[in-house]
C-alpha cells in the first residue's frame, strides 16, 4: 500500500505545487481578466485540497461561494469596467513602490502568525459534516447566526432602496 | 434473472476485475477500478450528447412537419457520427483581435464542469460513480463554475455581440440558481441528507416526491429552473440568434464550436437527470431493471425540455428577470415552509394543509403579478 500513498502524497504535492503556480502568475500577469481567471484557478485548487483532506463540505462550499459566488462579482466588474477589454490601453505596474510597504507588512504579521501556530494534531480529527454544522448553528451559534441574517437583510434593503431612487 | 439484468453492469465490472486480478498488484486494481468508470463516464457523457443532438433534430422536424435527418445510415442514426467527423476536420478560426488564452480557455473549461457532475448522479441499483455525502451540493458547486467559462469565452473573442451573449448568460445563471437551490430545499428537508443515494432511497415503492404537493410544486420550480440554467429555450437568451448572431460562441467553429454544443447537451442531460434523482424517485419502479427506470425518466423530461423549444418563443429579458425573481423565488419560499409543515404534521393533514397553503400562494402571485393595464380613457370633450 505504500506505492499508493506515494501516489497520493505526490498528487497532493503537485496540486499544491499547481496553487502556487496560478496564484503566482493571478499577480504577476498584466492582463485584469487573466488574473481573474488565474484567480479562479487558484480557488478550484484550495477546494481539490480540501476533497483531498476529506472536508468535502468545505470543498462545496469553497466551490460554491468563492468560484459560483465572489468570481461571478469579479466578472460584473470587469463588465462595468469599460477600458478592460482594449488592449491598447497599457497595464503597468506604476504604483509597485507605493504598494509594496502595507503589502509586505501583512505578509509579515501572516508568516510570523503561521510559524508560531502549532500545527501538529495528536490525533486524525473527523471532518466536520453538514448535519453538526447545521446543529451547531441552530443551538450553540443561534445568536451570531441571526446577528449575520440580521446583516444580510439590512444590506439587501439598503441596495433595493439605493438601486430605486433615481 | 431479473436481478442480473438490474445489476448488469456492475456485474461487467466485476468481470473485468476477477479478470486482472490474478496478474496485477492491489493498488493497481485499485486504480483500475477507478479508471474504469471514468473511462465509462467521458465516453458515456459525448455518445449521449451525440444521440441528443438526433432526438432533438428528428423531434423538431415532427414538429414542424418534416423528416429530420434521415440520409446517414437507418433513420438518420450515422448523423451523429459524419457531424463529428465534419466538426473535426473544420478550420479552427481564432479571430486576429481576440485575446488567444481566454478563447483557447473557455470552450476547454467549459466542458469539464458538465462531465464532473455525472460522478453523483444514480444512474441505478448501485451504480453511482461516487456517493459523496454532499452529492447534491457538489453538483451546484460544479455547475455553477461555468457561467464563469462562458464569460471567459465570450469575453476572449473580443466581439461586442459575444460580450452581450456571456454578459446575458452571467445575469441569468445567476438570477436562476437561487430559484434552483432553494427549490431543491425541501427534499433535502424531508430526506435529511445530501447524498444523491439518500434521497433516491427515501423514495421507495413509488413513493415518489412528486406526488406529494410540496413535491409537485418544488418539481416544476425546479425543472423551470434546470431549463434555464441550462440556456435551453425559451430560456436561451445568451444565444438568442434574432439578436446576437449566436451570442457567446459567435468566435468559434470547428470543434471548439462542438465542445459549446457538447457542454449544452450534456448540461441538458445532467439537469433532467437530477429532476429525476431529487423528484421522480431516481431509478426506483416496479418490474423493469432500475437503470431503465431512470434513463426512461430522464429521457421523458428531456423530450419535454424539447417540445418547449418546438413550442414556446424566446423571453425577453425584462420577462425572464421577472419571472424569476417575482414568480419563481417567492413560490419556492413558500414551498420551503409547505415542506416543512408536511414534515411536522400527521398524515391526512399534512397533505391537505401543504396543498391549500400552495395553491392559496400560487394563486396570490398569480394575482400579483397580472399586468396592469390601465383603463381605457374616454375623452368625453376632446373633441367638442
Amino acid at each position: 500500500m505504500t506505492l499508493f500513498q506515494f501516489l497520493a502524497t505526490t498528487a497532493f504535492y503537485a496540486a499544491m505545487l499547481g496553487i502556487l503556480i496560478a496564484a503566482a502568475l493571478c499577480v504577476t500577469v498584466r492582463n485584469l481578466f487573466h488574473s481573474a481567471v488565474f484567480l479562479a484557478f487558484t480557488l478550484i485548487g484550495i477546494a481539490m485540497l480540501y476533497f483531498f483532506l476529506q472536508a468535502e463540505f468545505i470543498a462545496a462550499m469553497q466551490i460554491l461561494l468563492y468560484v459560483g459566488a465572489i468570481m461571478t462579482l469579479i466578472v460584473f466588474a470587469v463588465m462595468l469596467t469599460s477600458r478592460m477589454g482594449n488592449p491598447a490601453v497599457p497595464q503597468s505596474f506604476k504604483n509597485k513602490k507605493i504598494v509594496f510597504l502595507p503589502l509586505g507588512l501583512v505578509g509579515f504579521i501572516l508568516i510570523s502568525a503561521i510559524l508560531k501556530t502549532p500545527w501538529e494534531t495528536s490525533e486524525p480529527q473527523t471532518a466536520v459534516n453538514a448535519v453538526t454544522l447545521g446543529k451547531a448553528l441552530m443551538n450553540q451559534y443561534v445568536f451570531p447566526f441571526e446577528v449575520v441574517s440580521l446583516v444580510l437583510l439590512v444590506a439587501l434593503i439598503g441596495a433595493i432602496v439605493i438601486a430605486r431612487s433615481e | 434473472m431479473l436481478n442480473t439484468i438490474d445489476q448488469i453492469f456492475i456485474k461487467a465490472k466485476q468481470i473485468i476485475l476477477d479478470i486482472l486480478s490474478p496478474f496485477l498488484p492491489e493498488w493497481m486494481m485499485i486504480l483500475i477500478s477507478i479508471f474504469i468508470v471514468i473511462v465509462t463516464l467521458c465516453v458515456f457523457g459525448p455518445v449521449v450528447m451525440m444521440y441528443l443532438t438526433l432526438l432533438e433534430r428528428k423531434f423538431i422536424g415532427r414538429m414542424q412537419n418534416r423528416y429530420g435527418p434521415n440520409r446517414c445510415g437507418i433513420f438518420g442514426l450515422l448523423q451523429p457520427l459524419s457531424d463529428g467527423i465534419k466538426m473535426f476536420t473544420k478550420e479552427d478560426i481564432v479571430p486576429q483581435k481576440a485575446d488567444p488564452f481566454a478563447h483557447f480557455l473557455g470552450p476547454i473549461t467549459v466542458i469539464i464542469p458538465s462531465l464532473l457532475v455525472f460522478s453523483v448522479i444514480p444512474f441505478g441499483r448501485n451504480m453511482i460513480p461516487s456517493d459523496l455525502s454532499i452529492g447534491i451540493l457538489f453538483f451546484f458547486a460544479v455547475a455553477s463554475t461555468s457561467t464563469l467559462w462562458i464569460f471567459t469565452a465570450a469575453w476572449g473573442s473580443r466581439n461586442k455581440f459575444s460580450l452581450l451573449g456571456g454578459m446575458r448568460a452571467v445575469a441569468q445563471m445567476v438570477s436562476y440558481e437561487i430559484p434552483m437551490l432553494l427549490s431543491i430545499v425541501p427534499a433535502l428537508l424531508v430526506v435529511g441528507s445530501f447524498s444523491t443515494v439518500a434521497i433516491v432511497n427515501a423514495q421507495e415503492g413509488l413513493q415518489w416526491f412528486v406526488f406529494t404537493p410540496w413535491g409537485l410544486v418544488g418539481f416544476i420550480l425546479f425543472f423551470l429552473t434546470g431549463v434555464a440554467e441550462v440556456n435551453r429555450c425559451p430560456f436561451d437568451l445568451p444565444e438568442g440568434e434574432s439578436e446576437i448572431i449566436a451570442g457567446f460562441h459567435t468566435e468559434y467553429s470547428g470543434m471548439k464550436f462542438a465542445l459549446f454544443y457538447m457542454a449544452e447537451y450534456m448540461n441538458a442531460f445532467s439537469v433532467s437527470a437530477l429532476v429525476t434523482t431529487v423528484y421522480l424517485g431516481g431509478w426506483q419502479g416496479p418490474i423493469l431493471p432500475s437503470w431503465l427506470w431512470f434513463f426512461a425518466k430522464t429521457f421523458v423530461l428531456i423530450s419535454i425540455m424539447m417540445w418547449f423549444r418546438g413550442t414556446f418563443p424566446r423571453m425577453r429579458v425584462d420577462q425572464l428577470m421577472g419571472f424569476a425573481w417575482r414568480g419563481l423565488l417567492p413560490l419556492a419560499f413558500i414551498n420551503l415552509l409547505a415542506a416543512a409543515l408536511w414534515v411536522h404534521l400527521s398524515f391526512p393533514l399534512n397533505d391537505i394543509l401543504s396543498f391549500c397553503i400552495l395553491t392559496v400562494s400560487v394563486l396570490m402571485i398569480y394575482v400579483a403579478n397580472r399586468k396592469v393595464a390601465p383603463k381605457k380613457r374616454i375623452y368625453k370633450y376632446a373633441y367638442e
